[in-house]
């Protein structure tokens, strides 16, 4: 025994140091800025405090420890001093829990248009000091003044893209067109869709031809019913889980975040996209600071960081997104600039796309309701009385048993 | 024929049960980031486990979190399972069942209810989600497990022997010290290494007690199965493997030597009472 | 023995502030609105999922008879064998349950997909690609695969104390496998049984990780369900707590049956 807890010791003690002696540099990674391209800003102001910023982004949404890139947490802690404690989120309903949970602390979060809209109205968010983002001159002007965020005083645009279809062209012989072939029997099980009730529903009401903001009951009803008709060949319900099954095959098409299908394509030569005719949603990803952030100004230097030309291009070439910063859009290659699916006319844009708007608390309780009954659905409803039958048999023939027992005892 | 089945019947059992963490480590010396595809052998992963800030981060918070619970869990589990002994039958089936609450709870109610609980502390008085909240969270599902090694050796335990150390000369603290706790110090141990074991595997009470800013190893390694899961934890599961299995098999190897001395000496001491 | 029952006043005091207050809360909240005012609604609002409980409640046992019948035997065979055989085999069965529980489960994704490993190894006898992921099976397949060892070990633990004579007096008597097994073996084990049961069943019906990993969002279970309530996709503690409420109760009943069971079979002759 004495042994063994020598042995469990060292384990420990060589955990440890193994933990203290990493450097930490990521591997292949750099975090060297251009001198040239970094704008006038003073970025040592909070050296040697040992602030701790936090931070929650969506996952694969910045550029870190990639081979042969800018690490961009690893520049800014470099030029500051500042640490950052990064973290990641599936989408803007489980970041929404966490800072309502409170067992959340972030400094900085980026959430996209519509939560955004929905925590200024409820006050999670606080107005930033522009002063401390001269950075904010970089975006561009069509990303000013957004719907979500009509003052202008609580958010920096980050990244954009579009919802499209991805889809292996292996497995799919038909060049893909429409929504309509989220609910094409061909592809029974290896369709992946949304698990997240507005994505889901508004691809379910682009299909139908209503608008994805809609709070008409009966439309929202439509849509869940289609949902649910969809749900029998839909082989799993997935967020970033997504990148894992559609490189790796296991599934044939999927609706996603056009930035994400960049990526999906680069790392599997089969993969292929298409913006279904019926048009789609287009979304804007924006840098906000909760008003529980404890260290303001840091994250307000940490959001003019990330408008950096340098960095905002870093970020959007690792992501496949396409940035609403100027400086960076003008330092990318031609050809990307040119790709229909990350910089669609300005035209194309307007005809095609719809951006999410907050909805009503009655239009999201009742989305949010008729989504739980889809993912809930699917057991027999005679299960209910048949459980409580046999619970109540049980209880009965234990009584009794023991009744009998008991007697059989007495004699 | 019956040997041979159950043989069988086993190996298949063993096979089932190490299937996956053999794919797991295999995986960890593909070259490509695949999980199906065998592309190559390669160490690469092993080189940047070392250099991934995230993971040795986790890791070492896992440790702390593990350590600093299990310890004080066995403090506090030990002096309740004192104080339990000398109780009254009443009292005891008290306390006996309140330990028994959190065996039996779903994980995920105690999460769920400590993370009410430390919320309520975060607005009476800014209470921060993170270590703190952790090891709290920890102490709480450890607690059990060390009363429930420690009370069979109490209860198994001669009360002649503290009586023989004071008629000896021992004062009440020393009889305490030197009689008492050496003599349930194996459980005491198992106790301590339970904890540590339920610690370093929790992830559900962890998961709703966190925070986001300290995650341990299984939150991280469950954010990763949401994303991309790196090679790199494949490999950090390997070696972890290697040294559990080193451990027990040590303590394995060590354990039947002492019982084949001690079948031997109780052999070789019946021999002498038959020659006699 | 001299040592006061003061050494459990600090215990005590944990256990009220860290087991009793936060199971008070879980009700509290369960029966009040977001205003926190008293209300039932939570409690009508949880009829809509009840679907989702049963379901849940019907996989755990299912996952619960399959560790049994797959753990009876082993454990037997285990219990049988040669007593420096015997604690490796204990070990060996222990050794899975020390890596991280979430990568065991990862590990089984990688196995079961359309393009995973086995079925890349049936597809070289032709057979395939077949569907074994992100359905019930492979939730099940899960618990059974992260619980299993908690059924062998304390069946083990029982059946290591049948003493071989007992085994050989009841063969002696003729009595034949079958008899041998529910007569003798089964009774004496049933304690074994009985936290086996115990330890399979409450992790599997309260997990939220499995259903995730395995079922691919198509088969949540009430964990699930309870998880985005508090930190997933649709906020409301109240309804989540609600849920925990009515799940506790459901362990609560169960277990106390079970119990009934248990404790009459023991006294059995």
């Amino acid at each position: 025994m004495r042994r063994l807890l020598a042995f469990i010791t060292a384990f420990l003690v060589l955990a440890l140091s193994l933990c203290g002696c990493s450097s930490g540099n990521a591997y292949g990674a750099y975090s060297e800025l251009d001198e040239e391209l970094l704008s006038n800003y003073d970025y040592t102001r909070f050296m040697g405090q040992d602030i701790i910023l936090n931070v929650a982004n969506w996952g694969e949404y910045m550029c870190l420890n990639e081979a042969d890139m800018l690490d961009v947490n690893e520049a800014f802690e470099a030029l500051t001093g500042i640490e950052v404690n990064y973290t990641t989120f599936a989408s803007n309903e489980t970041l929404y829990s966490k800072i309502q949970s409170g067992s959340a602390e972030y400094d900085i979060i980026i959430p996209s248009d519509y939560m955004i809209s929905k925590m200024i109205d409820e006050g999670l968010v606080q107005k930033l000091d522009f002063d401390n983002i001269p950075n904010l001159k970089n975006i561009m002007e069509t990303f000013l003044y957004p719907e979500y965020d009509p003052t202008n005083e609580y958010s920096v645009p980050y990244l954009w893209g579009m919802v499209v279809i991805i889809y292996n062209a292996t497995m799919v012989d038909e060049e893909i067109t429409s929504w309509a072939s989220l609910w094409d029997e061909e592809y029974a099980g290896n369709i992946l869709m949304f698990n997240n009730p507005r994505d889901a529903f508004g691809i379910a009401l682009t299909y139908l031809g209503y608008s994805q903001n809609t709070e008409d009951e009966l439309e929202l009803q439509e849509a869940a019913l289609l949902l649910k008709e969809q749900k029998s060949i839909v082989q799993a319900y997935v967020m970033d889980e997504i990148f894992d099954k559609m490189e790796g095959g296991s599934a044939a098409i999927a609706p996603y975040y056009s930035g994400d299908a960049v990526t999906m394509m680069a790392e599997n030569e089969d993969l292929t996209y298409c913006i279904p005719v019926e048009g789609t949603n287009q979304f804007v990803d924006a840098i906000c600071i909760p008003t529980t952030a404890q260290n303001k100004e840091a994250a307000e230097m940490y959001i003019n960081f990330l408008c950096e030309a340098e960095v905002a291009l870093a970020n959007c070439e690792y992501t496949g997104y396409s940035t609403p910063n100027q400086a960076a859009y003008e330092l990318l290659d031609d050809e990307v600039k040119n790709n229909p699916l990350q910089y669609p006319s300005d035209e194309y844009l307007t005809e095609h796309t719809e951006v999410f708007v907050n909805l009503s608390d009655e239009a999201n309780e009742l989305m949010q309701t008729l989504w739980n009954q889809l993912k809930i659905d699917g057991t027999n409803p005679w299960l209910v009385p048949i459980f409580l039958v046999a619970m109540l048999a049980a209880t009965v023939f234990v009584n009794v048993r023991r009744a009998r027992k008991k007697h059989s005892d007495h004699l | 024929m019956r040997k041979l089945s159950s043989k069988i019947y086993m190996y298949a059992l063993y096979l089932f049960l190490y299937l996956p963490i053999i794919v797991l480590i295999v995986f960890s010396f593909n070259v490509s980031k695949s999980r199906s595809n065998w592309t190559g052998f390669t160490l690469d992963w092993y080189v940047k486990l070392f250099h991934n800030e995230t993971i040795l981060t986790s890791l070492r918070n896992t440790v702390i979190v593990a350590l600093a619970a299990s310890i004080f869990a066995t403090i506090l589990g030990t002096t309740a399972a004192l104080g339990i002994n000398s109780m009254k039958k009443r009292s005891k089936t008290v306390f006996m069942n309140l330990t028994y609450i959190p065996v039996v709870s779903p994980e995920i109610i105690m999460g769920v209810s400590l993370m009410l609980l430390f919320q309520i502390f975060r607005t009476s008085f800014g209470f921060q989600f993170g270590f703190a909240s952790l090891i709290l969270s920890h102490i709480s599902f450890d607690v059990p497990y060390v009363i429930y090694s420690v009370l069979p050796k109490l209860r198994g335990m001669n009360p002649s022997l503290v009586e023989a150390a004071q008629d000896l000369g021992c004062n009440q603290r020393q009889a305490f010290f030197k009689v008492v706790i050496p003599e349930i110090m194996p459980g005491i141990f198992t106790g301590f290494l339970m904890s540590v074991t339920y610690s370093i595997d929790d992830f559900v009470v962890s998961y709703f007690t966190s925070g986001t800013n300290v995650q341990t190893l299984s939150i991280t390694i469950e954010s990763m199965t949401r994303l991309k899961v790196s090679p790199e934890i494949n490999a950090l599961s390997a070696i972890i493997f290697l040294v559990i299995c080193i451990i027990l098999i040590t303590k394995n190897i060590f354990d039947n030597r002492k019982l084949r001395r001690e079948q031997e000496q109780f052999r070789a001491a019946q021999r002498k009472e038959s020659m006699v | 023995m001299k040592v006061s029952k003061v050494f459990a006043v600090p215990y005590a005091v944990w256990v009220l502030i860290f087991t009793i207050i936060p199971l008070g809360l879980v009700i509290g909240f369960a029966l009040t609105d977001s205003d926190g005012s008293f209300t039932l609604q939570n409690l009508f609002d949880m009829s809509d999922y009840m679907a989702v409980l049963f379901r849940s409640i019907l996989f755990a046992i299912i996952a619960t008879v399959i560790c049994l019948v797959l753990a009876f035997p082993a454990a037997y065979i285990i219990s049988r064998a040669k007593s420096f055989n015997q604690s490796s085999l204990i070990v060996l069965i222990m050794v899975p349950m020390w890596t991280n529980f979430i990568l065991r489960t990862y590990a089984w994704m990688t196995l079961l997909e359309s393009n995973g490993l086995i079925n890349k190894f049936l597809g070289l006898f032709g057979i395939g690609p077949l569907n074994l992921i992100n359905n019930g099976g492979a939730v099940i397949l899960g618990m059974v695969y992260n619980y299993l060892p908690f059924m062998i070990l304390p069946l083990y633990s029982v059946m290591v104390k049948i003493d071989s004579s007992v085994i050989e007096a009841a063969r002696d008597l003729g009595s034949n496998n079958f008899n041998l097994v529910r007569r003798v073996i089964l009774p004496l084990s049933m304690p074994g049984i009985n936290s086996g049961i115990i330890a399979v069943f409450i992790p599997s019906v309260s997990t939220f990780v499995i259903s995730r990993m395995l079922g691919g969002g198509t088969s949540d279970l009430i964990g699930d369900i309870i998880e985005s309530q508090f930190l997933g996709t649709s906020y409301n503690p109240h309804l989540g707590s609600a849920m925990a409420l009515v799940l506790m109760i459901v362990v609560i009943f169960l277990m106390s049956l079970f119990n009934q069971f248990g404790s009459e079979e023991e006294v059995m002759p």
